[in-house]
């Protein structure tokens, strides 16, 4: 059976167009998509059956054994951390959400760890944003600022972007200018029409000179700023001031590097003020392919996008107090709950230091490293692929992503709505 | 022995992101445990190429396989995100969640120990 228009649950562009082949209840094609859509949706070893670890061992159990234990867990827990989200739906985040009020827990997700500093920064300075459907049908001018998105959204420049054509960008590629800025001369910078090759830091250093060129103040910016030459920071402003419509496209490069949000913040300043002379909109490049969705569904639940901690039985936010990495620096919750994300793979090591101590819970389709810490595993459905559900795109258009083949394993909501109920039955609520 | 000063840029490849679900595979150890170098830096410390290095920083230290590749430039050092970028990566995120994954100075120096797997990797941390 061929299915079309399928949704690839893998990055942030959630790509619409993707068509998989189906036979006895299994994937044998996918078409259309990138590399790592086709890996991902052609599968990889999957942990087969519940888990708790005794005696240092993991065991297979049954789900309502795991579950309960699970359940314990995190009653018995004084400061519990719920953690993950990045490819799980918006339903289950829901429900995680829920789970998090009841247990006075702290829930917080990925975005701690990619885009926690353009939240920040939008929170003061706003984001004069657009679809991704604006920008393949306008945009002429495309710049991309620490991303390396030929290799963590390989189709975003063919669908939407340097190579994708529209109802005003009939010529395609040939019709439009695209700049790239980074520290290493990407794949993504080798397909530029420019590259700009930063030094180390020196982002929003940049962003500033550009800025004051911008408000007519090039007399003050030195001969040299970053790397940059003044002379190709006066020209990239003309250029960008000259463009019918363009666009920044940011990423890690600007979030995790020297200056964290206020290098967010300078860029989103900086496009607000081209908007004086053209059309100018910025995006961040989201990863996993739902981590918008949950700061979405959080915003709406909590009032909050992420890190938000229950434990004063309201929602409170603050980030570097509340946020994961910092509530594991400091050696703060005593047991964690994880789901569809390895916190073991990308956490700092002193991090993964104190998931090692604590009791650990993970539910993932997968194995990774942090099965390898957890001492309850409890295995589910690929979300995208098994399970239906709202995913947020990058530009915070929601769509649904749909089943494709029939599950083996339960869903990330099903096993949440499932230790809820236990939790309740545990406190006498 | 030889080593350099470089800062370090862990970040998303191709190669990671196609074994990101498949982590505790060979084949997701030889994408991940990689730090790539420009030819100057690698000629600097006096390797080969797929030679094995001992990255350090004040957070840890981790054994990978050099690979040379001239997109950086000389005095930048690129390791894949997963678990080996961040042994030597530090929690500190100055208030705002995210830690400096990016831009982080370490040394670099030729080993003769072995690249651990994941399973030894998380038995030492």
């Amino acid at each position: 059976m061929i299915i079309t228009d399928v949704l690839c649950p893998f990055c942030g562009d959630l790509c619409d167009d993707i068509i998989v082949e189906v036979e006895n209840n299994k994937i044998i094609e996918v078409k259309e998509a990138c590399e790592t859509g086709v890996s991902k949706m052609m599968g990889h070893e999957r942990i087969a059956a519940p888990m708790i670890r005794e005696n240092g061992k993991l065991r297979e159990t049954t789900y309502e054994e795991a579950i309960n234990k699970a359940a314990k867990i995190l009653v018995n827990s004084l400061r519990p951390l719920i953690y993950g989200w990045g490819s799980t739906t918006c339903e289950a985040d829901e429900k995680g959400i829920e789970l998090a009020e009841k247990l006075g827990a702290i829930i917080d997700n990925t975005t701690s760890v990619c885009h926690a500093p353009s939240v920040l920064a939008l929170q003061n300075v706003g984001l004069p944003s657009c679809t991704l459907g604006q920008i393949k049908n306008r945009a002429d001018l495309i710049i991309y600022w620490g991303s390396n998105q030929a290799e963590a959204h390989p189709r975003h420049m063919s669908k939407y972007t340097s190579f994708s054509k529209g109802l005003f960008t009939k010529e395609g590629r040939k019709g439009k200018h695209v700049l790239v800025f980074d520290v290493r001369k990407t794949t993504t910078a080798e397909v530029a029409d420019d590259f700009i090759q930063l030094d180390p830091g020196e982002d929003y250093r940049v962003l500033s000179a550009l800025r004051m060129i911008l408000a007519g103040g090039e007399d003050i910016v030195p001969s040299c700023v970053g790397g940059v030459p003044k002379e190709k920071l006066i020209e990239i402003v003309d250029r960008m001031k000259s463009s019918r419509f363009g666009v920044l496209f940011f990423g890690m490069g600007l979030t995790q590097s020297r200056g964290k949000p206020y290098n967010v913040a300078n860029a989103i300043s900086l496009v607000r003020e081209l908007n004086a002379h053209t059309k100018f909109a910025v995006i961040p490049m989201r990863g996993h392919f739902n981590v918008t969705g949950f700061n979405q569904v959080c915003a709406w639940a909590t009032g909050f996008a992420f890190a938000v901690d229950f434990a004063r039985g309201q929602p409170w936010y603050n980030p570097g107090e509340t946020s994961s990495v910092d509530v594991l620096n400091r050696g703060e919750c005593d047991s964690a709950l994880i789901i569809a994300s390895d916190p073991a793979a990308h956490f700092p090591r002193k991090c993964v230091e104190h998931l090692k101590k604590i009791p650990l819970i993970q539910i993932d389709p997968c194995p990774g490293p942090t099965t390898e810490l957890a001492d309850v595993v409890i295995p589910v459905a690929i979300t995208g692929i098994e399970v239906e559900g709202t995913a947020y795109r990058m530009d915070g258009v929601p769509l649904r992503l749909r089943k494709i083949i029939e599950p083996s394993h339960l869903s990330d909501e099903e096993i949440l709505s499932r230790i809820l109920d236990k939790v309740r039955e545990l406190r006498g609520d | 022995m030889r080593k350099i000063d470089v800062k370090l840029i862990s970040g998303r490849s191709i190669e990671q992101g196609i074994q990101i679900e498949n982590k505790m595979s060979s084949e997701y150890c030889d994408v991940a445990a990689v730090c790539e170098l420009n030819e100057k830096d690698i000629s600097k410390l006096g390797i080969k190429d797929q030679a094995n290095v001992t990255i350090k920083s004040k957070f840890g230290d981790v054994v990978v396989r050099a690979r040379t590749d001239n997109r950086n430039p000389p005095g930048i050092a690129f390791i894949p995100i997963g678990p080996w970028a961040n042994a030597v990566i530090g929690p500190v995120t100055g208030g705002c969640g995210t830690p400096q994954f990016k831009g982080v100075d370490v040394e670099v120096m030729l080993t003769f120990d072995s690249v651990l797997s994941i399973k030894e990797l998380l038995g030492v941390i």
